[in-house]
């Protein structure tokens, strides 16, 4: 039994793996891009517009809504950045609706490799708002004695992002994938809908942390 | 007893009990927040969204402590570093 998707491998060469975590990944990209393009070509300013640039507004207009509520002035500024994450996961878990489709987000790779992007954007956008010193100074900021232990939560929090959403999505697959051996038809079901409903959550809760992360990091200048 | 059978007895042993005691807190403490969460839904019904809103992120928070004894467990059964060392001596 896999635990994850980054086993199977399709095509090696050297010490390069081709598995199915990357095509998938891959897919996806391409899904979201070709389909925003698309959408995006001509776009009308009448009243009457068409159903996909609705959505998408819709999409863009709630994403700002949510980062503005957490706190963030411009929110221009991160939209790109959040709205993608919210975006990537959402419909990763999304698709485990389609038979044969194995979420990217149940691999730990694909996990960590957001959570390090949150933790490498973070200070960056602490330090856009605020300046070097003054990021650098927050990590001082109630007494120096907490500088290690801001340090520390730093990096734990990267971590608990990454293992949990891994933890999620792959118990979800993981349970599905033991039930179906046992009872087949209609407790599947149940569970696949559970699964959607996580999966959405968990995509709404990986952005609201990095908001809420990026946020707290450029409070520096409101405080200093 | 051979070192087989213990690392076996041992690993199947504690996942059992990782994910049985693990999920007593969150549990609880689900169990808290949600209530809370209706009380103050029942006060104040027009803060709704924002409160379920905070409501899902909590549980969230929490549930990820259950999600970690998960993983432990899976570990201990699916990918258990100890049983593939002892099955890859023997194999020799």
């Amino acid at each position: 039994m896999h635990l994850s998707s980054d086993e199977l491998i399709l095509w090696q060469h050297g010490f390069f793996k081709l598995n199915v975590t990357i095509v998938t990944t891959w897919v996806l990209m391409l899904v979201m891009v070709v389909g925003a393009k698309l959408v995006t070509r001509n776009l009308e300013h009448r009243v009457d517009i068409s159903r996909w640039q609705s959505l998408l507004e819709v999409i863009v207009v709630t994403l700002r809504k949510q980062i503005e509520e957490v706190g963030l002035r411009h929110p221009e500024t991160y939209l790109g950045f959040l709205g993608t994450l919210f975006l990537f996961i959402a419909l990763s878990n999304f698709c485990t609706i389609l038979p044969g489709y194995k979420p990217p987000t149940g691999s730990l790779s694909t996990t960590a490799a957001l959570a390090l992007s949150v933790f490498v954007a973070v200070p960056l956008f602490g330090i856009a708002e605020s300046g070097l010193g003054a990021y650098l100074r927050s990590y001082t900021k109630p007494t120096f004695i907490m500088l290690p232990f801001n340090i520390i939560s730093e990096l734990s929090r990267t971590l608990a992002m990454a293992i949990r959403l891994f933890g999620n999505i792959m118990s979800g697959t993981m349970i599905l994938a033991i039930l179906l051996t046992i009872m087949p038809f209609i407790f599947p079901i149940v569970m696949t809908l559970l699964g959607l409903l996580t999966g959405m959550v968990q995509a709404y809760i990986f952005s609201i942390l990095a908001t809420v992360y990026i946020a707290a990091a450029t409070r520096a200048r409101e405080e200093a | 007893m051979d070192s087989i059978t213990l690392i076996a007895m041992a690993s199947i042993v504690t996942a059992g009990l990782t994910i049985a005691i693990g999920g007593i807190g969150p549990g609880l403490g689900e169990g808290r927040a949600v209530a809370s969460a209706l009380s103050s839904l029942a006060q104040q019904p027009d803060a709704a969204t924002t409160i379920t809103r905070t409501l899902f992120v909590g549980l969230a928070m929490i549930e990820s402590i259950a999600i970690y004894c998960f993983v432990v467990s899976m570990i201990l059964i699916f990918a258990n570093p100890f049983w593939d060392h002892v099955i890859a001596q023997v194999a020799k």
